[in-house]
């Protein structure tokens, strides 16, 4: 889901960037007023997990790569707004050292996956882990459904961005400028990989690690304000 | 042992781990993620690079691309993989420095 540079023309780069801008300032002033220092630790390791766990691409046989991102539950322990910041960070690391997502569409990858997929991702969770201690299985289970469900939207997000620029950009002779595939295949393209593979990892990993924090850490799954 | 501890070993070992996410792939001959594909493989899927395309692909020149060393793209597995774990120590390296960078700047003392 990290679309790099050249797949996305300069408008979409830029409205990206621009909406990300007042989610980052956000994020920034809201973690300032919630975030605690002995949080701190976790947010780097929750930064790190996302990062190394995006580093295991799981193949399609004979197909395409992908991976899970971690976000969901990144934005579980810390709440969606320190989670924007955390897989920021990741991503912004990939992209600069490792060229794994384009610097043009750092706006466009945060935005589905540092934005999009926690925030679904946590109120997902929210909602059907309500009124249910936190150590209990459905919120081990809300945990899985909650990843599943916000790396499919991220990904449903990144298909549209996609699948806009042969209609945006192109030459003359309709050949595209950027991305070659329109909405009819890069849609059912993003969604279906991770509907079918993709979204599956992400919630095996964070129902997993839910379900080793409530053994181990009860205490850093209470409820975490907006 | 404190749960933090606890995580950062967890985190070790998903470095130890990670030349997986570059073995299995490989092992089940998949290629790029949808939408990732170099010059090369755009050109074979759909006859032709699109300009734009061409001229932004290479835009930026990252330091260790595709978690590779420059000039080990022809290196075997073995090598490849050492890459991808020192890859993955080096990045987690800047990304806790960031976090505590922005942890300082944004998070008031004795909270």
């Amino acid at each position: 889901m990290h679309i790099p540079d050249g797949y996305l023309g300069p408008a979409t780069c830029g409205i990206f960037y621009a909406v990300m801008l007042p989610i980052w300032t956000i994020a920034s002033r809201i973690v300032k007023k919630t975030l605690q220092v002995k949080q701190v630790p976790i947010l780097a390791i929750g930064a790190a997990f996302s990062f190394v766990i995006m580093m295991f691409n799981v193949p399609i046989p004979g197909g395409s790569t992908g991976h899970a991102v971690g976000g969901v539950l990144v934005a579980i322990l810390l709440g969606p707004w320190a989670a924007c910041i955390a897989i920021t960070v990741a991503l912004v690391i990939q992209a600069l050292l490792f060229g794994d997502g384009g610097i043009t569409a750092i706006g466009a990858n945060c935005f589905n996956m540092a934005f999009v997929l926690p925030f679904v991702g946590y109120y997902v969770y929210n909602a059907i882990s309500f009124n249910t201690p936190a150590e209990s299985g459905r919120s081990a289970l809300a945990a899985g459904i909650a990843g599943y469900i916000g790396i499919n939207i991220a990904a449903i997000f990144a298909g549209v961005e996609f699948g806009l620029q042969p209609m945006l950009h192109h030459t003359a002779a309709g050949q595209a400028l950027y991305c070659p595939y329109g909405l009819n295949v890069a849609v059912p393209a993003m969604a279906g990989e991770h509907l079918l593979v993709f979204g599956w990892v992400e919630a095996v990993v964070t129902a997993l690690v839910i379900k080793y924090l409530q053994k181990q850490a009860p205490d850093y799954l209470q409820a975490k304000e907006a | 042992m404190k749960i933090t501890t606890k995580l950062w070993i967890g985190l070790a070992v998903l470095v130890v781990l990670s030349p997986l996410g570059l073995i299995i792939p490989d092992h089940f001959k998949a290629g790029s993620a949808w939408g990732e594909w170099g010059g090369d493989e755009i050109k074979a899927l759909v006859g032709y690079v699109p300009q734009g395309l061409e001229k932004l692909a290479g835009l930026w020149n990252a330091p260790i691309p595709d978690y590779a060393f420059k000039g080990w793209e022809a290196k075997g597995l073995p090598q490849l993989s050492l890459a991808y774990v020192i890859s993955a120590i080096v990045g987690i390296l800047f990304i806790v420095l960031t976090v505590i960078l922005v942890g300082k700047l944004l998070v008031k003392k004795g909270g």
